[in-house]
């Protein structure tokens, strides 16, 4: 980070403080002192969007003490629902009662001042200031011109203390790990008093021991009498953890259930509403020769660090190697790497015996690379292409699709149809604009153009990232089946369960190194995740290169 | 057949509304024209009709119209080319004033050649300058990052003051000093497009209506075309494609010049057969650099949607200097309403696609209705 930046955030800190402390002077009042929160309950919640329902009719009630799971599909409505808890979103019908009263949200900080806290899934954290500051920032007493952060220092450890959150208040928050940050937003929720506090998908970005901790914490919490919704589609920890789960499907309550009475694949029929193969058949296949080899690659990030250190990887044909590891770990720069739109400062990849470290993206994937990219929306597709447009984006130069330089769009037109079918994607035709289709049916598209190629190696990063059970069935089905067919695969993931359940051998990187690679028969999710959480690498910079969250959204 | 395809391509929703959008902002902008007219104490009505008049009212009016339509319909296509890959070339002025500068060197360059030589020579040469001149701009945008945009404002200014310096010295009329006329110019040409006499119709509209078609051909049909649209919407789904945005983006920029270029000789053969400039551009291009912009926005940046567009503002301009020799209101007037028109079509635009940002927003809440095999409740979307 330059100095300039730093200038320029700091300067938008004071502006912002100055902001809330001039709003605070007009409100004339400040929070209300002590918040008892005991019950909850949503009746009747109605939220329109344009063209879409997002919340029709949703009851959703909450007891003190209680870890209540709220579990649905994409699009179902969790989020909606809870930021109109929030106070983000006004209900267009229905009422909100606390304690049994009805109350009006029409803000965050009135859902905070009745003692509702929610941690985002993006944390809304001030990197370059301290834990405490950040802790700090928005409160009543730093609306002063003095700030009495000894105080807030104090509170933070006793807080930390009593829930066992571990995290130092006068380190800075960019030296802090994706959990650590987590923990300092809980710490803030505390601080304010927080009786019934969101968590928005709080284990998407946690390592194993990670998520152990910070169920330890929340079950503190709802021991003291916190009150807990959990937002979720893993079904596991949603068993392991809460007491209660409401299921939202299409914006309605699909049911709501006690957690012992269930198994996941209930949980999950009330999610999809069919019945849905949770587990994956994994045939055993003859691993043929090397596809793909990296050997000692090293390369720089976006930001110069570098981002990988001496990676040595093979691929084997039929085989799916998976890449696991908390995000920003190098992940992308290796998928990147191989597929040619990064270049590498040291080392060379290899695709059949042949070094193409100095081949273009082009040549690569003339060669035989598929790329299913982590960032579909962007780097995957043209948004304002249509599906067929969209379908020959790397094939267009080839019979039939094109003679010469002209386009025959007959035989363009036949292959999409082919593929719309083949891989059910559900879209009104293919001249469809494809920024209409959903997540994941771009996905699909973006998986049928990739298989369709029929690649010697596929890397597939983040297949099924922000995808229904639905659609994540069907990747992880296709995935296999390349599989089958002989292709080297390489699966880099964030989510160790598809790591874990798909691959034929586990590779963790960590601060841009490869710490380990182990079997599938001989991995466990906890073995892995120990190494997701450590490992040697002299790459300093890849560390601050995972997320920390930007001042701005609020 | 093709009609056909291309009737039912036109007249789908989305087109129909665009349409309807357009003719919507047109509207708009005529009924502030005509307040103003009322303002300034003549009757909006009669202002239509003599606009109307002035532009379509005979046959010369007619051909007056499309020889002023002609070079907006090159700058407008060449706009189309180069924001299509996403690239923003503000130079059609310059790019009108090289190819013209390069079409009159030529011609003079070798007088006793034959005629229909001298002339493909010489339109050649003005297509080359102008590829040139932008490609001047797309090589400093991809080699150094530098703004396209403020490039090409900057090569208009050297266009500009090179034809000043070459009107007045290396290039200038030696009967010039003697006609007693100040402002520097050239000597005449000695070749012309064909004309449909007695009018000022010349061969250069069909040229250009044809040109249309062929980058519409080019854009769509081919896949460098096709590339040029990907670069154009998506860098980082163009690289992923393995298609390299830099050798597109200069690509469209040197067409983009070519077709301007072109557009500039062509009105310099067909239409004033000689450059004179009273120190800026105008005189030669009557600002059709940065009217075409409008023209191409107008046309949705579509080649054959920029042939109605150019022909709307050609008739703006034909109808607009009738209303000031009838009316006394000042033909400035129409300048206003074509500024008003790209400021109401590049805001319908913003309007248009924050809407369907939202949409598409929205649609990520939609989930697919369920498809419950055991309750068979209907089928997935």
């Amino acid at each position: 980070m330059t100095a300039a930046s730093i200038h320029i955030r700091s300067f938008l800190q004071e502006g912002t403080r100055f902001i809330a402390g001039a709003l605070h002077f007009l409100k004339g009042t400040g929070m209300k002192s002590e918040p008892v929160l005991s019950t909850l309950e949503m009746k009747g919640i109605v939220k329109r969007f344009p063209g879409v329902l997002a919340n029709d009719g949703v009851d959703f009630d909450v007891r003190a003490g209680e870890i209540h799971a709220l579990l649905g599909e994409n699009g179902a409505g969790k989020s909606t629902l809870m930021k109109v808890l929030y106070g983000m979103y006004s209900p267009d019908e229905g009422q909100i009662l606390i304690n049994g009263k009805p109350v009006t949200l029409r803000s965050p900080l009135d859902a905070i001042s009745h003692g509702i806290g929610m941690i985002h899934q993006h944390f809304m954290l001030v990197p370059t200031l301290t834990v405490a500051e950040n802790v700090a920032l928005g409160l009543s007493s730093s609306r002063r011109i003095v700030l009495d952060l000894d105080r807030v220092t104090e509170k933070v450890h006793e807080l930390s203390e009593a829930y066992r959150l571990r995290v130092d208040p006068s380190e800075e928050v960019w030296r802090l790990s994706v959990g650590e940050q987590q923990r300092v937003e809980i710490l803030k929720a505390l601080y304010r008093g927080a009786d019934l506090l969101i968590l928005d998908e709080p284990t998407a970005v946690l390592t194993p021991q990670d998520v152990d901790e910070l169920f330890n914490t929340l079950r503190t919490m709802s021991e003291e009498g916190h009150s807990l919704v959990f937002i979720s589609h893993k079904l596991p920890e949603v068993l392991r953890l809460s007491a209660r789960a409401t299921v939202l499907r299409d914006g309605r309550v699909a049911g709501s259930v006690m957690t012992n009475a269930v198994s996941q694949a209930d949980l999950a029929c009330m999610m999809v509403g069919r019945e849905v193969l949770l587990r994956i058949d994994h045939p055993d296949v003859e691993r043929g020769d090397v596809r793909l080899m990296l050997d000692g690659v090293h390369a720089d990030g976006d930001r110069g660090f570098p981002s990988l250190c001496g990676i040595d990887l093979e691929v084997h044909a039929g085989e799916i190697l998976g890449i696991a590891g908390v995000s920003g770990n190098g992940q992308r720069e290796l998928a990147e790497v191989i597929a040619g739109t990064r270049s590498i400062s040291a080392g060379t990849v290899t695709l059949n015996g042949e070094d193409m470290t100095q081949w273009s993206t082009h040549r690569r994937l003339e060669a035989g690379i598929a790329h299913i990219p982590e960032e579909r929306m962007v780097d995957g597709a043209v948004q304002e292409f249509s599906v067929e447009e969209n379908l020959i984006l790397k094939n267009h130069g080839h019979a039939p699709y094109s003679r010469g330089i002209f386009m025959n769009f007959k035989a363009i037109a036949a292959m999409a149809d082919r593929l719309i079918q083949r891989y059910d994607i559900k879209t009104p035709s293919r001249q469809t604009q494809i920024g209409s289709l959903s997540g994941g049916n771009m996905q699909k598209l973006i998986l049928a153009r990739e298989i369709s190629r029929n690649p010697d190696v596929l890397i597939a990063a983040q297949p099924t990232r922000g995808l229904d059970i639905g659609a994540t069935e069907f990747v992880h089905q296709q995935i296999v089946a390349q599989r089958a067919d002989g292709t080297a695969i390489l699966l880099i993931s964030e989510d160790l369960d598809e790591v874990l359940s798909l691959s034929d051998r586990i590779a963790v990187m960590y601060e841009g190194s490869v710490v380990g690679v182990v079997d599938r028969k001989s991995a466990t999710a906890n073995e892995v995740g120990r190494m997701m959480a450590g490992g040697g690498c002299e790459a300093a910079g890849a560390r601050s290169l995972a997320p920390v969250s930007e001042p701005s959204a609020g | 057949m093709i009609l056909n395809q291309l009737l039912r391509k036109y007249l789908s929703v989305s087109r129909l509304q665009s349409v309807l959008i357009l003719l919507g902002i047109l509207a708009a902008a005529f009924a502030i024209g005509g307040v103003v007219v009322a303002a300034l104490g003549a009757s909006p009505m009669e202002a239509l009709s003599e606009l109307f008049n002035g532009a379509f009212g005979n046959k010369h009016a007619i051909a007056n119209t499309l020889v002023k339509a002609c070079p907006l319909l090159f700058v407008a296509l060449g706009i189309c080319v180069s924001f299509r890959a996403g690239v923003f070339n503000i130079g059609g002025e310059g790019q009108l004033v090289t190819g013209a500068l390069a079409a009159a060197a030529v011609a003079f360059a070798i007088p006793g050649w034959p005629t229909w030589l001298v002339l493909v020579l010489s339109l050649a040469a003005g297509t080359m300058a102008g590829a040139i001149w932008a490609g001047i701009a797309g090589w400093l945008k991809v080699r150094f990052n530098v703004s396209e945009i403020l490039s090409t404002i900057m090569l208009n200014y050297i266009a500009t003051l090179g034809m000043v310096y070459l009107l007045s010295g290396p290039m200038n009329d030696p009967a010039h000093a003697l006609s007693g006329r100040f402002m520097p110019e050239t000597a005449r040409l000695a070749i012309e497009l064909p004309r449909l006499a007695p009018t000022r119709l010349h061969l250069g509209v069909a040229i250009a209506v044809v040109l249309a078609v062929l980058v519409y051909v080019f854009l769509w049909r081919t896949t460098i075309g096709y590339r040029i649209r990907v670069v154009g919407k998506s860098l980082r789904a163009s690289e992923a494609a393995g298609i390299n945005p830099r050798r597109y983006m200069i690509l469209a920029m040197v067409l983009s010049g070519a077709l301007i270029g072109f557009g500039g000789a062509i009105e310099l053969i067909g239409v004033q057969h000689r450059l004179i400039t009273e120190g800026s551009a105008v005189y030669f291009t009557g600002s059709a650099g940065f009217n075409g912009i409008v023209v191409a926005l107008f046309g949705q940046l579509h080649p054959l949607g920029a042939i109605p567009a150019s022909l709307l503002f050609g008739a703006l301009l034909t109808g607009g200097a009738r209303i000031q020799r009838a009316l006394q209101v000042p033909s400035a007037l129409i300048g206003a309403i074509t500024g008003l028109i790209a400021l109401l079509v590049v805001g319908t635009d913003y309007v248009r696609r924050r809407r369907a940002r939202q949409r598409a927003d929205t649609e990520l809440l939609r989930t697919p209705p369920p498809n419950c095999v055991s309750q068979g409740e209907g089928e997935e979307r």
